[in-house]
Parts: structure tokens; sequence; C-alpha cells
């Protein structure tokens, strides 16, 4: 009995050392030779593997990266400017900070604001009703209301908002991966720069109809008036297809564009006090009457001369 | 008679055929028509009126945007009152022209009597031409532009023409009432058709539930003495009226994957095409106007109508005494394949074939349950497809797996949804799906022809080519 017990622990053994040698030999002959730096880019990354990069994995955006000339058209949106400095120190590359981005949902279509025309009983998913019609409110652009991009979130910075059945961004989940703006299929969400201390300004609509039209679907709707468009003193707003947009890159954040859109399509956020719509149009009327008056003085000494 | 039917799967819905009895009625034309520019598969066509234009019924208002495209006509005669978008039937935004009626007034040589004409002009070609610019679609469901179809690419033949009367979907009658009532015209439509495909023989499919259809088509055939044509009955079954179907229930062929009909020597038009390419060649009529049933249990006024392209739902509703209460869903063509119609503003197109009205009881979804693989899906998919596997691949929406499992074959026929025991919107889903298949098939498709076309262009531009850079344009 004692025999057997012996004579197999000592077979395995002798097997299973003789098998170790074979796989270390093969090992060592057939090993693949890889940069070394891809594992070090690998570690630093966040390993979200959400593919926000444009790539497959974190391992598919580190082997791209080291392949790669520069890292150009390389940004981890996920790890941001720190990990793209390790990364860049890693290969020794140099790379331009990006300012950090957030997802912002184009649409304030709320229940109170854009009354349901008729009823969606199908499938809950924005791609299959999207593909069914333009959607159970007058509006043919605005949000579906299915959650597809709550469903992308790999985050959990997303999450429908039951009182107006539009998704909600948790600014501070939300890693600007891309993931919500592609499972979108009415192109609603859209990365925008986060803006200093988080405040920016942006139009919450993008019903491309003429303004009677837009406004009878929905009562936050940009009718495309252009009023945001002249009362803007830095050249930032842009009116498209009926719809206003404001370029993020040359807004200052004056706030008198929200101030004055009739239909509050325009919506300023982290600002540290609340619009006084009031004092801004007082202070915007007074610039035009000075700019009235600065124009009439000039003609009267156009006359005299 | 011999009884025909496709091979595998579908399903057997009854088939409710309540307004079966209701002769066509004429709708007079309504106020203000609103003609869509996209009524066809293809590209959308042009407007060639201006607002303020007075047009006569007949009148081109539209030429054709591409290839496959088609002419539009006005309906009516009156005035353009605006040219732009206009939200369709699901509520899209759609070029139209709007044109506010005034009288009746026709364009002049067009022949509006009911004389059968049974005289067959013997250029085909100028028949073509005549099809193409009446403007005729297949009216079959798909829309596809007629004269295309009857152009086939060289080197393929067609060897039978299929005249599609099998109306497989439940509750539409309009061309079982064509049938009965336009007959002969039908027949001589048929014999036309015929005759353009190189004289080769044609079936009229009909299903076996209009024997008073089949005895009429008989009986007119054998009045008329055309010897090629022969009426074929066909086993109830959905989706019989498809093309694909159809071909394989008449020919026992089968059509392959992104292949068309003409690669197994098949044409097949539907009996409404064949009207209007009567009305086309014979009247020079175009295609101003089709059959409509409007049925539904709830609808207490079942008709079959002819309607002038571009009438709106809202009246055609109106002239058959209102909207019902009862009715919740208001579909346009058959329960099976039709569009739901969420903007009742929308107006007709050529292709529609009714406007069908259902009760919340009949229409309400029962809850989703897992998906127990009873594989029921899979039987009754006449395409030969597993929509269970498919429906989650296309919730993962994986592309290559899509189309390596052929959902681009999907013909949205919906027996998958219709058998499916758990209730899974299984169609919904894999609609979606099969538009990621196709669209990276066409991108594909797309990248090689640009590809050649850069190639050429590199040969053209250098007679003389270094063979190291041939190599890599080659790439």
């Amino acid at each position: 009995m004692t025999n057997t017990i012996i004579w197999t622990i000592a077979i395995i053994t002798v097997l299973g050392l003789l098998l170790a040698l074979v796989l270390y030999l093969v090992a060592k002959k057939f090993k693949v030779e890889e940069d070394p730096r891809i594992d070090e880019v690998e570690k630093v990354m966040p390993g979200a593997n959400c593919g926000g990069c444009g790539f497959a994995g974190c391992r598919a955006f580190a082997e791209a990266a080291v392949k790669a000339p520069d890292l150009d058209g390389h940004f981890c949106p996920v790890g941001g400017n720190d990990v793209m400095a390790k990364v860049a120190a890693i290969l020794g590359y140099e790379v331009k900070a990006k300012a950090p981005q957030v997802a912002v949902v184009r649409c304030n279509g709320t229940c109170a604001n854009r009354p349901v025309v008729n009823e969606y009983d199908g499938f809950a998913s924005c791609k299959v009703k999207a593909a069914l019609y333009s959607g159970d409110t007058a509006c043919s652009f605005g949000c579906l209301g299915c959650g597809d991009c709550v469903a992308a979130c790999q985050f959990g910075a997303l999450s429908m908002d039951p009182e107006t059945g539009l998704p909600v961004v948790d600014e501070s989940k939300c890693t600007a991966c891309g993931a919500c703006v592609k499972a979108c299929p009415k192109r609603i969400i859209e990365l925008r720069p986060k803006g200093p201390r988080g405040m920016r300004e942006s139009v919450r609509c993008v019903n491309q109809d003429k303004g009677p039209a837009a406004r009878k679907a929905c009562a936050a709707a940009c009718i495309g008036c252009g009023i945001c468009v002249k009362t803007c003193t830095h050249d930032a707003i842009v009116l498209e297809n009926n719809v206003a947009y404001i370029d993020p890159a040359k807004c200052k954040l004056c706030r008198e564009c929200e101030a004055m859109c009739p239909t509050g399509a325009i919506h300023g956020v982290n600002f540290p006090k609340p619009l006084d719509k009031e004092a801004v149009k007082a202070r915007i009327n007074e610039r035009k009457k000075k700019a009235a008056e600065a124009k009439e003085s000039d003609k009267k000494e156009a006359a005299h001369e | 008679m011999s009884r025909s039917t496709f091979s595998i799967g579908g399903v057997h819905p009854h088939d409710n055929k309540l307004s079966r009895d209701c002769r066509i009625e004429v709708l007079p034309p309504a106020p203000t028509v609103f003609l869509a520019m996209s009524q066809h598969i293809g590209a959308p066509a042009k407007p060639v009126v201006a607002v303020g234009d007075k047009v006569k019924v007949g009148q081109v208002v539209a030429e054709p945007g591409g290839f496959v495209s088609a002419f539009i006509h006005s309906s009516v005669s009156g005035t353009v009152k605006s040219i732009g978008p206009r939200k369709d039937l699901a509520g899209n935004p759609v070029n139209c022209i709007e044109i506010a009626v005034e009288g009746d007034e026709w364009l002049e040589g067009i022949d509006t009597s009911d004389k059968l004409v049974t005289e067959i002009p013997s250029d085909n070609k100028a028949i073509i031409e005549k099809i193409r610019l009446a403007g005729v679609v297949g009216l079959g469901g798909a829309t596809f532009p007629t004269h295309v179809k009857l152009s086939p690419p060289p080197g393929s033949k067609c060897e039978r023409v299929i005249i599609n009367g099998c109306e497989c979907e439940p509750y539409l009658t309009s061309d079982y009432r064509v049938l009965l009532e336009k007959g002969e015209q039908v027949v001589v439509g048929a014999a036309i058709l015929s005759q353009v495909m190189g004289n080769v023989p044609c079936t009229i499919a009909i299903e076996e539930n209009k024997p008073e259809a089949i005895a009429h088509v008989s009986e007119v055939i054998a009045k008329l003495g055309y010897k090629g044509i022969e009426v074929m009955v066909m086993k109830m079954r959905y989706p019989q009226g498809s093309e694909k179907q159809l071909i394989d229930a008449v020919m026992h062929r089968q059509v392959g994957s992104g292949a068309l009909p003409i690669s197994v020597g098949a044409v097949v038009q539907n009996v409404g095409t064949a009207l209007a390419v009567y009305d086309a060649v014979q009247k020079n009529k175009p295609l101003i106007d089709n059959t409509l049933s409007v049925t539904g249990e709830c609808f207490p006024r079942q008709a079959n109508l002819l309607v002038r392209v571009g009438t709106p739902f809202q009246y055609i509703i109106d002239f058959l005494g209102g909207m019902p209460k009862e009715a919740a869903k208001v579909i346009s063509g058959g329960p099976m394949m039709g569009k739901a119609v969420s903007n009742l503003e929308a107006a007709t197109l050529k292709g529609t074939s009714a406007l069908l009205f259902l009760t919340e009881k009949q229409t309400r979804r029962a809850p989703e349950s897992a998906c127990i693989r009873c594989g029921k899906c899979a039987d009754a998919c006449p395409m030969g497809l597993e929509p269970f596997l498919l429906q989650k691949l296309s919730r993962i929406a994986d592309t290559e797996a899509l189309e390596a499992n052929a959902a681009q074959d999907c013909i949205e026929c919906g027996c998958c949804l219709y058998s499916c025991p758990a209730h899974i919107p299984l169609l919904d889903i894999i609609r979606t799906g099969k538009g990621l298949a196709l669209g990276a098939i066409r991108a594909r498709a797309a990248a090689a022809k640009a590809a050649a076309e850069a190639a050429k262009a590199a040969e053209a531009a250098k007679p003389s080519v270094i063979p190291s850079e041939a190599k890599e344009s080659k790439k």
C-alpha cells in the first residue's frame, strides 16, 4: 500500500519536472520578442477597456501608441492629461495637454416642455425606436428617452431622470469616453470642454424645424430666431439649420445669450450665482444705447466736418 | 390545378379579409394633396415645378434624381402652393410638393375611357420608356422603379414573369378587388410584361382563399386568348407574396443572398403594377392613383378606395365617417409588415396599400420574457435564418457575426416575432442588426470601388509605372 503511494508520487513528480523542462525549452526557443514598453504603457493606463480612445482596449492602445511615430491622435479620455503625460514620459514623446471634456445632453424636451402625441409600446431601445419612427412627441430630433446612452456608459455617469424623461450626466463620473455619443441614434449627446471650474454655456436643443413648428413641438426648443447670435459680442454663436450652436472655444461665459433667449434653450451650468436676467438685459441695453449715441455723435462730427 | 407554396418557414395568420366584398369606390380628390419626393426605392425625385405653377392631372412635377428613381406626376389639377420638408407617416421630414386642388382637369393625351385596349405596341424599348415616363414603381410594397426591373443587366435572361396576386397579408383586399374588377386590364398588363421580357411565359399567382378571383382571371385569359399566361393557385401561407418566396413557390428556384430575381430567370411584378403598366402603355396614364383597402374590425365602414397619390390619411378617414373611438393604432399597409402611422396629416404614397385600424386589445404587446430556446422563430423564418441568434448579436451590435449569420438576408416579414411564445420583439431588434450588416457590406463595396478607381486614375496618370509602386497601388 505505502509502496504504491510512494511510486505514484515519484512518477507524477518526475513527469511534472520533465514536462516543465519541455515547456521551458519551448518557451525559450519560440519566444515572441515584444517591445517591453507596451507592458509599461499598459500599466499606467486606467484599465477600463472602454474603447473611448478608439482602440479595442488599453492593451491595443498601448501597442498602437508604442508603434506610432508621435502621440498625435492618441488620447486616453479616461486617464486624461495625467496618464498621457506618463505615457509620453515612457515613450519619450511630447504630448500637448487637452482641455478636459464632458458629455452634454443637447435636449431639454422634458415631459412638461414636450407633450407626448402618441404612445410607443415597442422594445425599449432608442436604436429600435429610431428605426421605426421619429418618436412619441411632435419633435423628430429630440431625445427618445429609452436610455441607450445610460446602458452604454461604463462609468455609471448617466442616469434617466424619471421626472423629465431625459438622461442626466454626473460630471464627477463622466470620463468623456464618448460611448454615449455613439449610442445615441439622434446624435444629441456631445462632448464639450468642461470649462473653467465646470462653467459652460450650451444650447440644449437640436431641433432643425422652422421656428413655429419647433415651438409647437416643444416649449424649450431653439426656434432659430438668431437673437443670441446678434447679442453675442464674441462671435461665438452660429445659426445653422434653424439651430444655434455655441462654439466653446470662443465663448467668454458672459451669459448674455442665455438671458436673451426667448425659449430658454440656452443653459449655463456650474455658475456660482444664478443668472439675473434683468441685470444682464439692462447691461445689454446700456451698451446698445452707448453704441447708438456714439454712432450719432460720429454722424454729427462727420456732418460738422 | 396544382397548389404550390414556398419550401421553408412561413406562418398561417387568420386572413381576416373583411373588406373583400366592398367594390372599389373612387375617392374624390382632397382639397390639398402632398406629393412626397421619396415614394420609391432609390434617389429622391427632383421637383421641376415652382411655387405658383398651375398643374394638370398627369403632369410631371418631379423628375428622377438618379438611375434608380422615378418620375412623379401631379395626381390632381391645381396650383403648387409650397415645396419643402413635411412630416411623413413616421414623423420624419420628407421633401413634398403641396398642391391646392382646383377642378379636375386632365392632361391631354391621357385616355380616361373604360374601353379595354388589347393591342400591344410591338416596340419593347418604347414600352419600357413609356413605363419609365409614367413613373411606374412596384406596388407590392418595395416600390422599386419598374423600368429598372424590366431592363435586366446584359447576360441575364428572363424565363418567366410572375404576377403576384397572393396578397398574403391579412386584412388587405385591394389586389383581390383589382383582380375581380379590373382583371382584363391586369391580364393585358401581364401580357405586356411578358412581351417586354422576350415573350416568356407568365404566371399569375393567386392564393386559394380568393376563388372568385382565380375563376375570373382564368376566364379572362381564355376570353382574350393569351396562350402564355396561366393562373397558379397557391396554398395560403405568409409571406408568399415576398419576391424570393414566390419564385421558390412558382419556379422552385432559390435566389441567392444579395442576388436579384433575374439571376434565376424570374421577374416578379405585383397585380397593381401590372395594372399601372397597362394604364401607362395602353392609356398613356401615369401612376397617379392606386387602390387602398380601409379596414379593421373596429372600422365600421370597410372600403376599397381608388385614391389619388398624395391624399392625406385624415381626409380618407373623414370621408369614411371619421376615426372610430376604439381604434388605438392606425397602420399603413398590412398588420405583418405595415408601418404604424404616428402622423395622420401624412399623405398616401404610390405604394400605400391599406389603412388598417386596430383596437387596443389587438395591438397591445404582451410583456417580454426570456428566450426558452424552442426554435419556433427559426422554424418560421422563410429565409432560413436563426432569429434567436440574430437578436442576441444585434443587441451587442456584433457586425461581423451578424454578417456571417446573414442578417442582411432578413426580409423583415415578421414571422419570427409572430411565432415567438416569449413575445420577444425579434424583428424590431434584428432590424437594427440588419442595418449594421448592410452598412458594413455597402462600406466595403464603396471602398473597393474607390480603390479600383484610384488605381485606374494612378495608372492613367503614370503610363510607365515602376514595379514597386504598381504593387503599392494594388494594395
